[in-house]
């Protein structure tokens, strides 16, 4: 089948569904990749490396009318009606906002998969687009305010005095707020973060931020792994952390998006009450802006002298990486679709991950999705001990260690008496062999207790070799007058000394291996 | 002075090198040594036994020189040949054949000694007897563990019926035997009669030891492996008993000792009780449900992508398993470990105690590849780093980086010491398919968020990232 890559009509955008590495993959499942001339020109892919990597180039009308179309954003209304009926579009769709234009690709009998509505399992994240996009959206962001702050991210200390660090506030952690929270705080930057899920804590602090809480306000994950609205009363804790944390931030991340629409978080007061001079870059733009003066795709800035981006092309700002991350989740889909790796797509709407993402096939919508059960939400408890049976207390745990310990006792005297017994009633010369005998299993147990684990299999080895001292045994009999005796040491002896000859041989092999790393500067000139 | 003080005198010190020698092997740097007062131990007592045979021979010395000579050669030359050829992925076989040799030896000793003294006092008849009994049990388990180990015969344990009871009513026959053995042999019908309940006890020794490891697992063959190892020190302790050497006792003492304290290192690194694994039926392969069948989805990568994965990282640790050996990746997991430290990457290796069939298999393999020992660290050198590490290669095991040996007190390994390899940033699974390990456990790792998982045969897939990097 053929895939074509068009180039993304949408303005401004710098992004393209496949790069030469990706192209690359693609021809390994088995497709051929027709590319639109001058699609990646924007990315700095140039079309040649398309061709080397076995692709081929085509006009606009050409490449829609491929089996596959790939896109980053959703099709206007004139590429829908290039798309053949029958063929398979991979794209960002929005399904949940623009249900219109799902109806239309379904009217087309178009096969549409949504890259926005990936189900948020362990094994669908390699195909996540929002994921990816996300991540890009949060670094940038962060770059995006440092170039409109007007001081550095890092406290210095010079002769010329000392500048504090700029103080960065993150609202919401999902991908993009903990990757802003990474950079931000790797620019040098105090990063404190907020999020109405108390368990994503662990996971602000790892990338070097404070976790802000709102007492009182805590939010649930659905069972599809995507966060839920608020309630009142959490809003109103939630505000008025905001209030707070805003008031004494130089620049302000805010990250919201609940199903693609954005609840507000930063209001024009909270605005108002912030340093002239500080940003605010609202990543929710695109659902129209956590911050109530974000004006989605523009630079204002308030009538306190706060600056706020609502840039909605931030991943397309760094369209080299971005585009290489959305290709390879394309790949990845394909990869899932193509079993065979013969070029030839396969649909099975039972695989979760491509009923989540499947908005239209045969004519039919199929957004929205049934809903998904995340692997990690919790399993179902176990089933309740029958309270008949409980398990020990830790008073009769005790008392039956200690019986149990008493009988050791008792057993090891008893065994103890016997052998005594035993050793007593024995001729003499006996009674030595047991004072030899048991003091070797004493020194035994302590130098063999002494050896590295790392050495056992040597250490086998030489015993094995010592233990072959019964041939010692063996040669006295060999001299005996009785022919039966002799021939029978004559055995043993052979068998015994194969043993001695064969095991510390063998040890000695493995103990020449082991050897020390020899200290790089001690190795001496180079050539 | 007699020439048996002088030998004696010899036995002393032979002794005393075996117990340096073994007190040598405690560390890397000194193990050459005490691998060589060992050699040094054994040739003395061999010279003054020589000595005293000769003299003691009632033959005519010729004769017995001539014996011993070539008895000896024999040994030396087969001995030798089996050390120079075996390959280390195969110690485990070669030292469960050896094991068997020392056991047969100590039969044949036992009949040795029985023939040429019947009429003597009860001690040394009782002595003969166990002497036998345990030689016997040691040869055909180390048979058997031979053959299972080389996979002449099927590692999944033998389930007969009521094999408790079997075990317990040879025993008992044995004990029997030994009542009818003292009966006659001290009385006046001589050594015939005497040998018939010994050869009997023999027959059903042999049986024992055959059965005892048949109903052993494969994965439990590094516990069966010491095990023998210890029954072969006891064997050659109680001949040292029955012919009054106490330089064969020290040995045995020795020997035994040994073999009983590395088994129980491997049973507290399985969580096991040592009478369960001798009692065996663990690990039926494909015996076991996978209990709790926590199965989830995977994610699966390739080699190109590992290899991008680890030159951006800078802390490695590679975990090793019977898999590694089975596929004789090691010499490519070296070479990898080589190149990632040439590029400043900071690695090392892992070993569960457990890992591999043999106690130290990992690491014997690993210095066959010329991995230096000191980055390969044990379980709990090296379990406090995984948090730190930026990517974790596992190859080819599977029970001993088990999380739901810690999380999941259902699991049939739970409380089994793991290595934590989950909380590394990145962990990469070798392995040739989704199938569970040796203990028949899901392995809930491989469905971690931050498990990829490479497919394929572990030293192709190794080569692949080699090439790629």
């Amino acid at each position: 089948m053929q895939i074509g890559v068009p180039h993304e009509s949408r303005a401004g955008e710098r992004l393209v569904a496949a790069t030469p590495a990706t192209v690359r993959r693609l021809r390994e499942l088995g497709y051929d990749v027709v590319v639109e001339a001058g699609a990646g020109e924007r990315a700095h892919f140039p079309t040649r490396e398309y061709v080397e990597a076995g692709a081929s180039v085509a006009e606009r009308e050409a490449v829609w009318a491929s089996d596959v179309v790939t896109a980053v954003n959703p099709p206007s209304h004139d590429e829908v009606e290039l798309l053949r009926p029958g063929a398979t579009l991979v794209a960002q769709l929005s399904p949940a906002t623009h249900p219109e234009r799902v109806t239309l690709l379904a009217e087309r009998h178009v096969t549409a998969f949504a890259l926005d509505a990936v189900p948020r399992i362990s094994r669908a994240q390699a195909l996540d687009v929002l994921s990816a996009l996300s991540n890009v959206a949060g670094y940038r962001a962060v770059i995006e305010a440092a170039d409109e702050f007007g001081g550095m991210f890092a406290g210095q200390v010079t002769a010329a005095g000392t500048t504090p660090p700029a103080k960065v506030f993150v609202i919401g952690a999902g991908v993009a707020g903990l990757a802003a929270i990474g950079t931000a705080s790797s620019l040098g930057a105090q990063v404190r973060a907020f999020d109405v899920r108390p368990e994503v804590g662990e996971q602000i602090e790892s990338m070097g931020a404070a976790f802000v809480q709102a007492a009182g306000a805590t939010q649930e994950v659905s069972a599809d792994g995507y966060a839920r609205a608020l309630t009142e009363d959490q809003e109103a804790a939630t505000r008025r952390t905001y209030a707070v944390e805003t008031a004494g931030a130089d620049i302000v991340i805010t990250t919201a998006l609940v199903r693609g629409t954005a609840p507000t978080t930063i209001t024009a007061e909270m605005v108002a009450a912030m340093r002239p001079g500080s940003v605010i870059v609202d990543l929710a733009a695109s659902g129209g802006g956590n911050c109530e003066l974000t004006v989605p795709g523009e630079r204002v800035v308030s009538p306190g002298g706060v600056i706020i981006l609502g840039y909605t092309d931030l991943p397309g700002r760094m369209p080299q990486h971005t585009s290489q991350l959305v290709g390879t989740n394309v790949v990845n889909l394909l990869t899932l679709m193509t079993p065979a790796k013969d070029g030839r797509l396969v649909v099975d709407l039972d695989d979760v991950v491509v009923r989540g993402m499947t908005v239209a096939k045969d004519g039919e919508v199929l957004w929205p999705p049934p809903p998904v059960q995340v692997s990690v939400a919790p399993p179902p408890p176990p089933p309740e001990e029958p309270a008949a049976a409980p398990g020990p207390s830790p008073a009769e745990a005790a008392a039956e260690r200690e019986r149990r310990t008493r009988r050791r006792t008792v057993l090891a005297a008893l065994g103890a008496a016997l052998a005594g017994l035993a050793i007593a009633s024995s001729p003499p010369h006996v009674t030595g062999h047991f004072t030899v005998f048991a003091l070797a299993v004493v020194v035994g147990f302590y130098v063999i207790s002494a050896v590295t684990h790392a050495l056992h299999t040597p250490l086998m080895a030489q015993t094995n070799a010592i233990s072959g001292i019964i041939l010692v045994g063996a040669l006295l009999q060999i001299g005996s007058a009785s022919w039966v005796v002799t021939a029978v040491a004559v055995v043993a002896a052979t068998v015994a000394s194969i043993n001695v000859f064969g095991g510390f041989l063998v040890a000695n092999r493995m103990i020449r291996m082991f050897r020390r790393d020899t200290p790089r500067e001690s190795t001496g000139v180079t050539t | 002075m007699s020439a048996t003080a002088v030998v004696q005198a010899t036995y002393v010190v032979a002794g005393v090198l075996f117990i340096l020698s073994l007190a040598g092997l405690s560390r890397q740097e000194t193990a050459r040594r005490g691998n060589v007062l060992g050699m040094i131990g054994m040739a003395l007592a061999l010279a003054a036994t020589v000595g005293l045979a000769l003299e003691q021979s009632a033959r005519p010395w010729q004769v017995t020189a001539a014996l011993i000579l070539l008895v000896l050669v024999v040994g030396a030359t087969v001995g030798t040949w089996r050390a120079k050829n075996v390959e280390m992925t195969q110690m485990p076989e070669l030292i469960a054949l050896l094991h068997s040799f020392v056991g047969v030896a100590a039969v044949l000793v036992g009949f040795g000694s029985y023939l040429s003294e019947p009429h003597s006092d009860t001690v040394h008849l009782v002595e003969v007897f166990l002497g036998v009994f345990i030689g016997a049990i040691t040869f055909t388990g180390s048979v058997v563990a031979y053959l299972k180990l080389a996979a002449r015969i099927r590692s999944a344990p033998l389930m007969l019926p009521a094999r408790n009871v079997l075990n317990l009513g040879a025993v008992v026959a044995s004990a029997v035997l030994l009542a009818w053995y003292l009966a006659v042999a001290g009385g006046p019908a001589g050594a015939d009669s005497g040998l018939v309940p010994l050869a009997l006890m023999t027959l059903i020794a042999l049986a024992l030891g055959w059965h005892l490891v048949a109903s052993i697992g494969g994965g439990d063959m590094p516990v069966v492996v010491s095990m023998l190892n210890s029954y072969s020190g006891w064997a050659a302790a109680a001949a040292g008993f029955m012919l009054g050497n106490n330089l064969l006792i020290i040995t045995g003492a020795l020997v035994g000792s040994s073999g009983a304290i590395l088994s129980y290192i491997m049973c507290r690194a399985m969580n096991r009780s040592f009478v369960s694994v001798i009692l065996g039926g663990f690990g039926a392969e494909g015996g076991m449900v996978a209990v709790g069948g926590e199965a989830g989805e995977h994610r699966e990568t390739f080699a190109a992508e590992v290899a991008e994965l680890l030159t951006n990282a800078s802390s490695v640790i590679v975990v090793p398993g019977y898999g590694m050996a089975v596929a004789k990746a090691q010499y490519p997991v070296a070479d990898l470990a080589e190149k990632l430290r040439g590029r400043g990457v900071r690695v090392r290796f892992g070993v569960h105690p457990v890992a591999g069939r043999l106690p130290g298999h990992m690491n014997v393999l690993l210095a066959e590849a010329k991995v230096p020992y000191d980055i390969v660290l044990g379980m709990d050198e090296i379990n406090g780093d995984f948090a730190t590490t930026d990517v974790v290669l596992v190859i080819g095991a599977n029970d001993t980086v088990n999380p739901a040996a810690q999380e999941d007190p259902r699991s049939p390994i739970a409380g089994m010491p793991v290595l934590e390899v989950w909380k590394a940033h990145d962990v990469v699974v070798f392995k040739r398919s989704m199938a569970t390990g040796y203990a028949g456990v899901q392995n809930p790792l491989f469905f971690r968020e931050n498990t990829a998982m490479l497919f394929g045969d572990a030293k192709d897939q190794v080569e692949r990232i080699i090439q790629a990097l």
